[in-house]
């Protein structure tokens, strides 16, 4: 091994990638366009839910009930209808996604018989949202009703009965359950597996292309001098790039850092690691830069996107699924990011994500250096 | 330096990509301190040869040796001693012309105090002063053949392979390149060139001419042309020249007949005795210009030691 020759590989590549538009492209635009996408467009949280009220009993206490729907953050009313086609043709034309209708008599039937219902019609075509907004209107109306029957309670001269059972939620780590907080730090991971491995996809695969292949295996250097020479460069601008992401996240977007900075780098080296390698071994398979280049999409950006338990929960998964996942290097990483974010966990509950990440790293530097052969054809 | 040591030594040379065969049993030795060329037309297994002594390609089967070294065994070793240039421009064109001679003494493990003194050496060879800042991409075709040249023995190897260094060059670059060659020589250089140009084959002191993988000639361009050549050569100039070619090789007394340029080259056992003979067959459909002996060309052997393999008439060598 000569480090001279290490460093003559190194200085060469950074003179390409400097001189190569597409290559600062990807080094530059790209983790600010996935953070700024993941961290502003992509939102699963469910709120300001367009409602349509259609009033069918005029009362005060219909009116007291659709307060309640108005005094909350989920619902947005976009409209009060006074007949039935018009909520059916809200809903038809997606003015609005839930529409609540109060019956006539609803006043009247509760002093007689106590009891009374009131009908919520929803567009499920977004079964998501729709499921989301049925569980809010629910939980409003239960909650007006258990008013109706504590003030009841009071006016019959009963002590202030208060409800039997109540519930106390507390969210810990994400305490606003903002999906955002759960996405950011994913993005590191994004980021890194397409600069990682698409940037490095194309080293290989662009001597071959351009025929200076040739020439540099008939000098002395050694194959892994190549590898290491050329990854170099790589693994700073991925190191780089993570630092990047990793604080916008906590500095722009304000998602708690409870771990520590010291695991986060050891841990995001490791997975540049495992990148890189992966973006060599692809580069020297493929030989050509098309080739090269959506083989890597192929192998990162969509296991990464789909797989990693980044945007949907492994747990949630079929389990033939989950299996696939867990030869995926990438979700252990986003599970190490989650928790180094916004739990804070100690390295020894992160012991088997970064093993297994660790044994990635080792296989696939092996896989890299096997495949590439000082040799023509 | 020893003039009479073997740099080169190949034995019984195979190479074989599936069923075809490249190199065909190919055996010859380069001393030391000699232009050793390959000529042949494209595909005849020149360029398959030099990748093989450069350890780029595993040869099938038989040995070569290169400064002493096996090839197939210890290809790493082999590359200290060499410097190569491969058929293909195969510089950076995005760097630089410093940058590439840069790289590549760091490729080649050039002393980094001798650095500065190679790479002004190399651009001084190369006709490249005060171009050292050059985009790579922007040079001619000479320039960057000279470049490759300069790149690929920054190192001072004492053994160069050029793999048909000059296709594409204009005339005069091509000249200058075969001046870098011959100084190269004169430092005890061991050069390997290929090429399909005949006029650079005079310049090597050794030839293998080579034809579909098989070696179908080897020596000196003097002795190539004296004893392979099956007879001697006519000069004929008459017009129309195909219906002339045809009718010369049915003539009776010409062991061949081929277009060179705007005449036709004709073999034949006795010049003297068959010039006015074919003056005379000529003159009853055509207007023959002159008939005359001339000294066979590199390229008057290569033409009728192919033709010969081509037809499966065996060489009378």
């Amino acid at each position: 091994m000569s480090w001279t020759r290490i460093a003559a590989m190194t200085r060469k590549e950074v003179l390409q990638i400097g001189r190569d538009p597409r290559s600062l492209l990807i080094i530059l635009v790209i983790p600010l366009v996935q953070l700024f996408i993941f961290g502003y467009a992509v939102n699963l949280d469910v709120k300001h839910v367009p409602l349509c009220i259609y009033d069918r009993d005029g009362t005060q206490t219909s009116q007291d009930l659709l307060k309640h729907f108005q005094a909350t953050d989920y619902f947005d009313v976009v409209r009060v209808s006074d007949n039935y086609p018009d909520v059916v043709r809200n809903i038809d034309h997606g003015v609005c996604s839930v529409a609540v209708v109060v019956p006539p008599q609803l006043a009247e039937s509760l002093h007689s018989s106590g009891q009374a219902s009131v009908q919520a019609i929803l567009d499920a075509s977004d079964s998501n949202t729709a499921s989301i907004g049925m569980g809010y209107a629910q939980a409003i109306v239960q909650s007006y009703s258990a008013e109706i029957q504590i003030s009841w309670q009071q006016k019959q001269g009963l002590a202030a009965g208060a409800p039997i059972v109540t519930f106390q939620p507390r969210t810990w780590f994400n305490e606003d359950l903002e999906s955002m907080a759960n996405f950011v730090p994913g993005v590191v991971a994004m980021v890194m597996a397409v600069v990682g491995a698409f940037l490095t996809s194309l080293t290989i695969a662009r001597e071959w292309e351009r025929g200076t292949m040739e020439q540099l295996i008939s000098t002395p250097v050694g194959k892994l001098e190549i590898q290491i020479g050329k990854l170099l460069p790589y693994f700073v601008i991925g190191i780089t790039d993570t630092a990047i992401c990793a604080g916008a996240a906590v500095w722009w977007f304000g998602v708690p850092f409870r771990g520590s900075w010291m695991v986060l780098f050891a841990c995001s080296m490791l997975f540049l690691i495992v990148v890189l390698s992966l973006g060599y071994f692809i580069s020297v398979t493929a030989k050509s830069q098309l080739g090269a280049c959506q083989m890597a999409l192929l192998v990162t950006f969509l296991p990464t996107f789909l797989l990693s338990g980044f945007i949907f929960p492994i747990d949630q998964m079929p389990v033939v699924v989950q299996w696939i996942t867990a030869v995926l290097p990438a979700r252990y990483y986003v599970s190490i990011l989650r928790n180094v974010f916004l739990k804070g966990a100690a390295v020894r509950l992160l012991v088997g994500d970064i093993s297994a990440l660790a044994a990635s790293a080792v296989v696939l530097v092996l896989l890299a250096t096997r495949s590439f052969q000082k040799r023509l054809g | 330096m020893n003039q009479t040591a073997t740099s080169v030594v190949v034995e019984n040379l195979t190479k074989r990509f599936g069923d075809f065969v490249a190199v065909d049993d190919v055996t010859f030795e380069a001393r030391q301190g000699e232009i050793f060329g390959f000529l042949g037309p494209n595909g005849s297994g020149k360029s398959t040869t030099i990748r093989i002594l450069c350890g780029l390609l595993r040869p099938s089967s038989g040995h070569a040796t290169v400064a002493g070294i096996d090839v197939a065994r210890n290809p790493e070793a082999v590359r200290q001693h060499i410097g190569y240039m491969s058929q293909k421009f195969s510089l950076y064109n995005d760097l630089r012309v410093a940058e590439n001679l840069q790289f590549f003494a760091g490729m080649y493990s050039v002393p980094k105090n001798e650095i500065p003194a190679r790479i002004a050496w190399a651009l001084h060879m190369a006709g490249l002063d005060g171009r050292a800042q050059n985009p790579t991409s922007a040079l001619a075709v000479g320039w960057k053949q000279r470049l490759a040249l300069g790149c690929a023995v920054l190192h001072r190897p004492p053994i160069v392979f050029l793999d048909e260094p000059t296709s594409g060059v204009d005339p005069v670059s091509r000249r200058q390149f075969w001046d870098l060659i011959h100084n190269m020589v004169g430092e005890g250089v061991t050069v390997f060139v290929t090429t399909h140009y005949m006029d650079e084959a005079e310049y090597c002191n050794r030839l293998v001419l080579l034809d579909r993988g098989r070696i179908v000639a080897i020596g000196t361009p003097t002795e190539l042309k004296s004893r392979y050549m099956k007879g001697q050569l006519l000069l004929i100039e008459c017009e129309p020249l195909g219906p002339t070619l045809e009718l010369l090789q049915t003539a009776p007394g010409v062991l061949d007949a081929a277009v060179f340029g705007s005449g036709i080259h004709a073999v034949v056992a006795d010049a003297a005795s068959m010039a006015p003979k074919l003056r005379e067959l000529l003159s009853r459909k055509f207007r023959p210009g002159r008939i005359e002996q001339i000294a066979p060309s590199l390229e008057d052997v290569f033409v009728s030691l192919t033709a010969a393999r081509a037809t499966g008439k065996e060489v009378a060598a």
